[in-house]
């Protein structure tokens, strides 16, 4: 005799096996349909898709107002999207198509065909200094890098070094928005989300173009 | 971090991934594979639209059912209203199951089952509700929804044994 609790459970699903036909296949269908409706009803609140790129996979995620974040393998991006959840919108799906500007120009940045992004960007993530911080990023020109000091300086805070610090290390539009550029005054990288390989890499990248 | 995810709802895309196939099943059940799948996308629609109201906690599969429920109801009552009467029916193909399946007879077999027996074999064996929350989508008593989930699986098992004893027969003779 056996000890399961409820021995007919298994029989029964044995019964119903055959509604397993082909199930994986039709989720994906389903899923790419969902994703579909949902942007047509405007009931996505966040698309999001993953791209492959020279210093790992990134995650790309937007809402109807613009990209809102771009995150490396590194800061976990089931952490990065739960986060999402908790402050934006629970109403996430990956939806890749919202996504496919920023797809081709990342692609076309790692290739060394582009130097400057044409996306539109929701910052709704950055407020106060931090965002001023991030609105001065993209005039330093590509190739080119500006120490924490000199970009304190340009936001209107000389004293605030510490904050730019602050300000690039949680920068929610890596790459796009190009924290990397900035550097120690002494000419080290400083630290990156990233990490170091990934902004040593997307300096010698922009050097070598 | 476990105060936070207390606090917190997943992703919708992982309410998709985790309970997907367990709608889709239930779906699949109540209306056969070939409706099931819109009645799988108008829930999980709905689900999406709806879901930053549902509390934090909520037992999303129940959710989940609840609204697969209303939606294959719609499917088949719009399925009723389509089906204007006509002198000469036209020859259908079974709606439940993929034609040349070896298996077409067992979704028969979930197809022959009146409604309530399907529903009931459905929610409580694919996705686990509890017969009291049964008998509330019913609109029955636990009793009696347990009574039709009881008869649905009394069935299934007397069309089985019919289908096993078939193939039994038809491969007599033949060398494994």
């Amino acid at each position: 005799m056996t000890v399961d609790p409820s021995p007919g459970h298994t029989e029964v699903l044995s019964f119903l096996e055959p509604l397993n036909v082909a199930l994986e296949p039709a989720l994906a269908g389903l899923h790419a349909r969902l994703a579909r409706d949902a942007q047509l009803t405007h009931t996505l609140d966040i698309a999001y898709r993953t791209v492959d790129s020279p210093v790992g996979k990134l995650l790309l995620a937007a809402t109807d107002r613009g990209i809102i974040r771009v995150a490396f393998e590194l800061e976990n991006h089931d952490s990065v999207l739960q986060l999402l959840a908790d402050t934006v919108s629970p109403r996430i799906l990956e939806a890749p198509s919202r996504l496919d500007d920023a797809a081709r120009e990342l692609e076309e940045y790692f290739a060394g065909t582009r130097r400057d992004f044409d996306l539109i960007l929701d910052f709704r993530l950055s407020r106060g200094f931090r965002l001023n911080v991030l609105r001065h990023l993209p005039r330093i020109p590509y190739g080119n890098t500006a120490s924490y000091a000199q970009v304190a300086q340009a936001a209107g805070s000389p004293n605030a070094v510490r904050a730019v610090g602050t300000a690039c290390a949680t920068n929610p539009l890596p790459v796009i928005v190009p924290c990397h550029r900035v550097v120690k005054s002494d000419g080290s990288f400083g630290g990156y989300l990233g990490g170091p390989e990934a902004k040593r890499a997307l300096l010698t990248l922009e050097a070598a173009a | 971090m476990e105060t936070g995810q207390a606090a917190s709802k997943k992703p919708f895309e992982a309410v998709v991934r985790e309970r997907g196939a367990t709608v889709l099943r239930v779906c699949r059940a109540i209306l056969g594979v070939h409706d099931a799948d819109d009645a799988w996308s108008d829930t999980f629609l709905a689900a999406l639209q709806a879901y930053p109201d549902l509390p934090v906690g909520a037992n999303v599969e129940a959710w989940l059912v609840t609204i697969a429920h209303r939606k294959c109801i719609d499917h088949l009552r719009a399925g009723a209203r389509r089906a204007l009467p006509v002198e000469q029916p036209p020859e259908q193909p079974t709606r439940l199951g993929l034609p040349g399946e070896r298996d077409t007879e067992l979704f028969d077999a979930v197809a022959q089952l009146p409604p309530k027996q399907r529903q009931a074999v459905a929610y409580h064996f694919l996705a686990g509700l509890p017969y009291k929350e049964i008998g509330a989508l019913l609109g029955s008593s636990p009793e009696a929804a347990r009574r039709a989930g009881a008869d649905g699986v009394k069935a299934l098992r007397a069309a089985i044994q019919t289908r096993a004893s078939l193939v039994h027969l038809s491969s007599k003779g033949e060398i494994q």
